[in-house]
C-alpha cells in the first residue's frame, strides 16, 4: 500500500489500544467510566433540560416545589397534626431528603435500558452510564432540597449540629453509592424481567415505611424492637443510618419536650460522634463494595442485552 | 503501518426467541416454553486494517457485516475473540440514533458529540464547522422534534464528520439526504482519505465500495470468504450472489452458463469512435429468455457504461446459443477496459449467468485528450 500523506493526522503508534471482547475486567470498566464522565455529565444535563423544558420557571420549580412542600408540612404539623414533636418539620424533611433521592433515582433508572433502547443497540458507551445518569439527575435535585432546608432554617433560627457536619460527606457518598448500585442492577435485570419496574414500585414503598422517615425511630418503634432483640434486623435497611445521620445533623436534639405533655421525647438515638462516625465509614466502605459488586453484575447481564432489547 | 484494528477470531451467536416469556409469570409457570433457537451471525473473522486505509466489508442482507461493524464499534460484544483498537473511532450506524427529541439542534450536538466520545471542549472547537457542514444555522436552536428527516441527518452526519475522528465507520448511511448532500459527504470522507485517517464502509452497492475502498472484504453467512484488493473481492462476491440465485431457482430450473465472448476478427481492438462486434457464448439446458448486460470498467475500477438491460432480450434455446453484440461508436480513449457480461430475467430482478472480465476491450486514440471519454470542446475567445 501507498504511504498515505499523514497532513493533519497524527500517527497512532502511540495510541493506547482499546480491546472489544465478551468479558471485560472490574479495571476495565472502571476506566471506561470515567473516561466517558463527559456523557454521563450530557445526560444529566439534557434529562433536567427536557424535564423543565417550554416551562416558564425552569430549574427554579426544582426549589420552588420542596420550598412549598416544606411550607405545607410546617403549616400541617404544627396547626393540625400536632404529634408532640417539637419542629417536626425539620425531622421529616431531613429524612425525606434522603429518601427522595434514593426513591427517584432507582424507580427513574430500573426502565431506563429498556427505554432508551434505541441508544443502547445503535451508539457505543459503558450502558451502566444510563443508570448513572438518573442517579446524577437524583443528586442535583437533592442538593437544591438542601439548600432549600439550610434557608429553611436560616429563615426559622434553628441551627444544625456544626460539629457533626462532617459526616455529611462521608454519608451523602454512601448513600449515592448505594443507590447508584442498586440502579445498575436493577436496571439491567429490566431488560430481562420487565415486571421488575412494577414490583420495585411496590418495593419501594414498603422500603420507605420500614425507613425512619416520617416517624421517630427512637420514640416509636426502638424500644420494640429492643425488646424484641430485633434491633439488629431494622438495621440490615442500609437506609436506615443515612437517615439517622441527617437527622441528627439538621434536627440536632436527641431528646426533646414535648409540646403537648411537657415529657421529655427520646427522637433520635443517643450515640455518639464516634458511634455515627463508625457507622457512616463501615456504610461507605460497605457501599464501595456494592457499587463493584454492582458493575459486575452489570456487565454479566449486559453481554444478552441485544437478543433481548 | 500501524494496525489501527485488528480483529481477532470473532464470533457471534445470537439467541432468537421466538415467543418472548419476558413477564414474571410466564416465566415462574412456562420456564422452558417459547422456542429459542441458536443463530451464528459470525464465525471466525480475522483481519487487520492499517492506518490510513478504506476498508469496503460487502455481503448480501444477513451476511453479518452490520453485526460485525457493531463488533467493531462496541455496541456489541463478541462471543468470543477479540478487536483491538487504536485512536478513537466514530461511527454513523445510525444516523441521530442518540438525539433527543425535545432539544435543540444545539443541545443535541454535544450530547451527539459526548456519546461519540469527544469532551465538550472539543465540540465547542468545532462547533461551527459543524452548522455550517450540515447548513441549519436559521434552525440550530429549534427543538429537532420539527427538523425533516434530512435534516435530522444532516445534523448527525455533520458532527460525526468534524469531530475529526482516527477511524471513521460508515454503515449505509450515504443514501441519505438529496444527491447534492451526498456529494459532500463523499467528498469529505475522500478528504479523510488523503488525510490518512482509517474508514471502514459497509455497503451492497458495489460501485461505492469500486468508487471509495482500497480494500474490501465479503461476508457470506458469517464467514469472510474474501479479503483483498477491490476488484477481487467485488468478484468474489457477485460470484457468490449468483451462486445463492442458482441455489434457490425454484422448479429445478436448469443452470446457464456464459462460456466466453470471442471477436470474429480476433481480437478484442477497436478504435476511438469506431465500432465493434463480438459474439457471446451461452450454454443453457432448458430455453429461457433474458437480457443482456454489458458492463465496461476501466482497469482502476469505475464503470464506464453499464447498459440498460431492458434494451436487449434474448431468447435462447437448450444447447449452446451465439449472440452477437455491436458496440457502436465507441467514445472511450486510450486504454484497456474490461468488460462484464451478464444476463438477467426479464422482470430485471434475478441474475441467470454473470461473467466477470470476460474480455479485455482494447482501445486505440491517437488524440492528445486524456481521460476515459472524449468530450468535443471548443475556445473561442471574444
Amino acid at each position: 500500500m501507498d504511504e498515505p500523506s499523514t497532513a493533519g493526522q497524527r500517527s497512532l503508534v502511540a495510541s493506547p489500544v482499546r480491546v472489544v471482547s465478551a468479558r471485560a475486567s472490574l479495571r476495565t470498566r472502571l476506566a471506561n467510566l470515567i473516561e466517558r464522565r463527559e456523557l454521563l455529565f450530557s445526560l444529566i444535563t439534557s434529562d433536567i433540560r427536557i424535564k423543565y423544558k417550554g416551562s416558564a420557571l425552569g430549574l427554579f420549580w426544582s426549589m420552588l416545589s420542596p420550598a412549598l412542600t416544606l411550607a405545607t408540612y410546617y403549616l400541617v404539623f404544627s396547626v393540625f397534626l400536632k404529634n408532640g414533636i417539637p419542629l417536626f418539620v425539620v425531622y421529616l424533611f431531613a429524612g425525606l431528603i434522603v429518601w427522595n433521592m434514593f426513591q427517584s433515582a432507582v424507580s427513574s433508572a430500573t426502565g431506563v435500558i429498556v427505554d432508551r433502547a434505541g441508544l443502547v443497540k445503535k451508539v457505543s458507551f459503558p450502558r451502566e452510564i444510563l443508570a448513572l445518569s438518573n442517579v446524577g439527575a437524583s443528586v442535583i435535585y437533592f442538593v437544591i432540597q438542601v439548600v432549600v432546608l439550610a434557608i429553611f432554617l436560616a429563615i426559622i433560627g434553628h441551627a444544625p449540629a456544626w460539629s457533626f457536619l462532617w459526616l455529611l460527606p462521608i454519608s451523602f457518598l454512601a448513600l449515592y453509592l448505594l443507590t447508584a448500585s442498586i440502579a445498575v442492577v436493577m436496571s439491567a435485570i429490566t431488560v430481562y424481567l420487565r415486571d421488575v419496574r412494577h414490583l420495585m414500585d411496590v418495593v419501594l414503598q414498603l422500603w420507605f415505611w420500614v425507613s425512619p422517615v416520617v416517624y421517630s425511630y427512637e420514640n416509636s418503634i426502638a424500644p420494640a424492637l429492643r425488646i424484641r432483640g430485633l434491633t439488629a434486623l431494622y438495621f440490615i435497611n442500609p437506609m436506615t443510618p443515612i437517615i439517622l445521620t441527617f437527622q441528627r445533623i439538621f434536627y440536632v436534639n436527641t431528646t426533646v419536650r414535648s409540646t403537648t405533655t411537657g415529657l421529655p421525647l427520646h427522637i433520635l438515638p443517643a450515640w455518639s460522634m464516634t458511634t455515627f462516625a463508625v457507622v457512616n465509614l463501615g456504610l461507605l466502605a460497605f457501599a464501595i463494595v456494592l457499587f463493584l459488586v454492582a458493575l459486575v453484575i452489570f456487565g454479566r447481564l449486559e453481554g444478552n442485552f441485544e437478543s433481548e432489547l | 503501518m500501524t494496525n489501527v484494528i485488528e480483529v481477532e477470531d470473532i464470533s457471534k451467536r445470537f439467541t432468537i426467541h421466538h415467543e418472548r416469556n419476558q413477564t414474571l409469570k410466564e416465566r415462574i409457570l412456562h420456564p422452558r416454553s417459547g422456542s429459542s433457537e441458536i443463530f451464528d451471525a459470525l464465525s471466525d473473522i480475522n483481519f487487520t486494517v492499517e492506518q490510513g486505509e478504506t476498508l469496503g466489508i460487502v455481503g448480501h442482507n444477513g451476511s453479518g457485516k452490520s453485526t460485525l461493524l457493531k463488533c467493531i464499534c462496541g455496541v456489541l460484544k463478541p462471543t468470543t475473540g477479540q478487536i483491538r483498537l487504536r485512536g478513537n473511532l466514530a461511527a454513523l450506524l445510525e444516523l441521530g440514533a442518540g438525539f433527543q427529541h425535545e432539544l435543540s439542534g444545539r443541545d443535541n450536538v454535544y450530547l451527539y458529540g459526548s456519546m461519540l466520545g469527544f469532551t465538550r471542549k472539543m465540540v465547542d472547537a468545532i462547533f461551527d464547522e459543524v452548522v455550517a457542514f450540515s447548513e441549519l444555522e436559521h434552525f440550530i436552536d429549534t427543538p429537532v422534534k420539527f427538523y425533516s428527516s434530512g435534516m435530522y441527518v444532516r445534523l448527525a452526519f455533520a458532527v460525526a464528520v468534524n469531530v475529526n475522528p482516527d477511524i471513521l465507520v460508515v454503515d449505509e448511511v450515504l443514501a441519505v439526504g438529496d444527491e447534492r448532500f451526498q456529494a459532500k459527504c463523499i467528498d469529505r470522507i475522500r478528504h479523510f482519505q488523503r488525510e490518512g485517517r482509517t474508514i471502514l464502509l459497509v455497503t451492497h452497492q458495489a460501485d461505492t465500495v469500486r468508487a471509495i475502498c482500497d480494500r474490501a472484504i465479503v461476508l457470506d453467512h458469517g464467514n469472510m470468504i474474501a479479503d483483498g484488493p477491490v476488484t477481487d473481492a467485488l468478484r468474489i462476491f457477485r460470484g457468490r450472489l449468483l451462486g445463492d440465485v442458482t441455489d434457490h431457482r425454484p422448479g429445478g430450473a436448469g443452470v446457464v452458463t456464459i462460456d466466453g465472448l470471442t471477436a470474429p476478427s480476433g481480437s478484442f481492438e477497436v478504435r476511438h469512435g469506431g465500432n465493434l462486434h463480438f459474439d457471446a457464448t451461452l450454454t443453457c439446458d432448458h430455453a429461457v429468455s433474458g437480457n443482456l448486460v454489458i458492463e465496461v470498467f476501466t482497469r482502476t475500477g469505475l464503470l464506464v457504461s453499464r447498459n440498460d438491460a431492458e434494451a436487449a432480450p434474448v431468447s435462447l434455446r437448450p444447447g449452446v446459443n451465439k449472440i452477437g453484440v455491436d458496440l457502436a461508436d465507441v467514445p472511450l480513449l486510450d486504454g484497456v477496459y474490461d468488460i462484464n457480461v451478464g444476463l438477467v430475467e426479464p422482470q430485471g430482478a434475478t441474475m441467470l449467468a454473470w461473467r466477470e472480465k470476460a474480455a479485455s476491450l482494447q482501445v486505440l486514440y491517437d488524440g492528445r485528450s486524456s481521460g476515459v471519454v472524449a468530450i468535443e470542446s471548443s475556445v473561442t475567445q471574444w
